[in-house]
C-alpha cells in the first residue's frame, strides 16, 4: 500500500462519476436520473477541493466546490417540480414512455 | 500505513459501495437511502482533505436538503399502496460496456499521468478565509448565486403547485 496521494482521490471521483453515468444511461425512473445527476456534480466536487489541496493554490476550488452545492441544491428543486409536473400528467415518470413530442 | 491512510480507504470503500447500491438497486428507497451514506462519504474524504467547511456544508444541504427533496419526489410519484416502488432498467448491456470502457479510460489517464503536486504544509483556516474571498474576490458569483437560488425556488414553487379551478 502506497500513500495516500492526489491520484487515490481522482480515482475515487472517477469510479463516481462512471456510476453517475451509468444511473442516468440505465435507469428509468426520473428520479433516478436525478440521483445519477447528484453523484456526477459529487465526484467534480471531489475533484475540485483534491486539486486545490495537491496544487497549492489557495482556496478557490473549495470556493468552486460550494458554489456546485449551491447549484445543485436549485437544479434538484427545479428539477423534482418538473417530475411532479409530469407524474400529474402522464401518472408515471418513467423517461422512456414520455414521448409525446415524438408524435 | 498511516492512519489518514485507513481512513482514507474506509471512506472511499464507503462511498464507492453505498454508490454502487444506488445505481443497482431495484427499489428506489433502497437507493435513495444507499445515497445517504455515499453523502456521508464523500463529506468524509472532504475532511480528508483538509476541506472542512465543504464537509459541513455538504452535509447540510444533500443530506438535510437535496436528499429529502429526492424522498419526497420517490413519494409523490410511487403509488405507495400499490407497492409499485420498483424501476426498471434500459439498455443495461450496452450501458454497462460504454460505463467500463469510459471508467477504464478515465482511470488510465489519472493513475499514468505524472502529476506534478505541491501540497501546502502549513494548515489553513478555511473557514475565515473562504469568507474573506467570498466577499472580496468572488462577490460578483457570490451575488448571482443568490439571485440565481432565489430565482429557482420561486420558479420550482409555481411549476409544482396545484393549478386554481
Amino acid at each position: 500500500m502506497i500513500h495516500v496521494g492526489l491520484t487515490h482521490f481522482l480515482v475515487v471521483s472517477a469510479i463516481l462519476f462512471s456510476l453517475g453515468i451509468y444511473a442516468i444511461v440505465t435507469r428509468k425512473n426520473a428520479i433516478m436520473v436525478l440521483m445519477g445527476v447528484e453523484l456526477i456534480l459529487n465526484s467534480a466536487n471531489i475533484n475540485f477541493v483534491a486539486f486545490s489541496k495537491f496544487g497549492n493554490l489557495g482556496l478557490g476550488g473549495q470556493l468552486i466546490a460550494l458554489f456546485i452545492i449551491i447549484l445543485a441544491a436549485a437544479e434538484a428543486a427545479v428539477a423534482l417540480a418538473i417530475v411532479l409536473n409530469i407524474y400529474k400528467t402522464f401518472t408515471n415518470v418513467n423517461i422512456d414512455e414520455i414521448d409525446n413530442l415524438k408524435e | 500505513m498511516s492512519l489518514y491512510d485507513i481512513i482514507f480507504y474506509l471512506f472511499a470503500a464507503i462511498t464507492i459501495l453505498s454508490g454502487f447500491i444506488v445505481v443497482t438497486s431495484k427499489n428506489i428507497v433502497y437507493s435513495a437511502f444507499s445515497l445517504l451514506f455515499t453523502f456521508f462519504g464523500v463529506a468524509g474524504i472532504y475532511v480528508l482533505l483538509g476541506a472542512d467547511f465543504i464537509a459541513i456544508v455538504q452535509i447540510l444541504v444533500y443530506v438535510g436538503g437535496i436528499l429529502i427533496l429526492l424522498l419526497f419526489g420517490v413519494m409523490l410519484t410511487n403509488k405507495i399502496t400499490n407497492v409499485d416502488i420498483r424501476t426498471g432498467t434500459i439498455h443495461v448491456l450496452p450501458g454497462a460496456v460504454a460505463v467500463g470502457v469510459l471508467m477504464g479510460l478515465l482511470l488510465s489517464a489519472m493513475v499514468w499521468t505524472e502529476w506534478k503536486t505541491q501540497p501546502s504544509e502549513t494548515p489553513v483556516t478555511t473557514t475565515v478565509t473562504l469568507g474573506r474571498l467570498l466577499i472580496t474576490d468572488y462577490i460578483l458569483i457570490f451575488e448571482l448565486l443568490g439571485i440565481l437560488l432565489l430565482i429557482a425556488l420561486i420558479g420550482a414553487a409555481s411549476i409544482a403547485r396545484r393549478e386554481q379551478e
